[in-house]
């Protein structure tokens, strides 16, 4: 194994800047949430390489943990998409405003 | 060896990350973001943690992926196709992707990370399946609760409470 934790940590922050990036630009309700398992996934990767280099057995513990609670977000996520779209037609979140006080 | 397959993958990941957000459609783009999934699983098999490897296909690439696609195909046609950003927002949001790049790299870079290396061998999955019905346990069925409870609500979100049941079977 010739690369390096500094190699891995670098690819996770690219990627959590690309979530930053479409979480803020974004206003497709999709999309941010494609944008939020991005920056997980980042997470997941930093847990990863931290527990091999370290090493330990708890940073791959901990990713799997991530992982099953990203699905459990995910699915909570989606299904709020869809009643979303039902009640406005539409995936854009400047018009979800029924809670705009 | 393990430098060009780490290079390949930096470049499947991020340049598929990208595509996600940018792509115009939103099928392709929910494509793309498996190839993220699927980039990511690749750096497990790197890290030698293939039972996470195995895991993020399965539970990623295999379902959230493939819920990600018919929750697209759900949405009208030409939402799909329509790109819905502020534009006003874009520099700012790239302005604020380098920051964040630039800044936590800059403090990775000139820490003391560089110098970590490692030459034991990596943890074995059997600990970690000891660890999860021995030490984390509660962790473990707080998990499966959480997961139940959300899947749950999720059905209830989704339901629909305008359609009579025999307007339904019709």
């Amino acid at each position: 194994m010739t690369s390096e934790l500094v190699d891995f940590t670098l690819v996770s922050i690219a990627l959590l800047g690309i979530g930053i990036y479409g979480l803020a630009v974004k206003r497709n309700f999709i999309r941010m949430l494609f944008a939020v398992e991005i920056i997980i996934n980042a997470a997941n990767l930093n847990l990863v390489a931290f527990g091999r280099f370290l090493p330990h057995a708890g940073g791959q513990t901990m990713a799997l943990f991530s992982i099953a609670i990203a699905a459990a977000e995910v699915a909570v996520g989606l299904s709020l998409i869809i009643v979303a779209y039902r009640m406005y037609q539409n995936v854009d979140i400047a018009d979800f405003r029924s809670l705009k006080g | 060896m393990a430098d060009a397959v780490f290079l390949a993958l930096t470049v499947i990941t991020i340049g598929s990350a990208i595509a996600a957000l940018e792509l115009r459609s939103l099928i392709y783009g929910s494509i793309a973001l498996m190839g993220t999934l699927g980039g990511i699983a690749g750096f497990f098999f790197l890290l030698d943690a293939p039972f996470v490897a195995l895991f993020q296909l399965a539970v990623y690439v295999g379902s959230i992926a493939v819920l990600i696609l018919f929750t697209v195909m759900l949405v009208k046609r030409e939402l799909i196709f329509n790109k819905i950003e502020d534009k006003r927002r874009k520099f700012a949001g790239l302005g604020l992707m380098l920051l964040v790049m630039v800044s936590l790299g800059a403090v990775f870079l000139d820490s003391g990370i560089k110098t970590i290396t490692t030459d034991e061998p990596a943890s074995d999955f059997r600990d970690i399946g000891t660890d999860f019905v021995t030490y984390y346990w509660p962790a473990l069925i707080l998990m499966g609760l959480i997961l139940a409870g959300s899947v749950t609500g999720a059905l209830v979100l989704a339901k629909r409470e305008d359609v009579e049941n025999d307007q339904r079977a019709s």
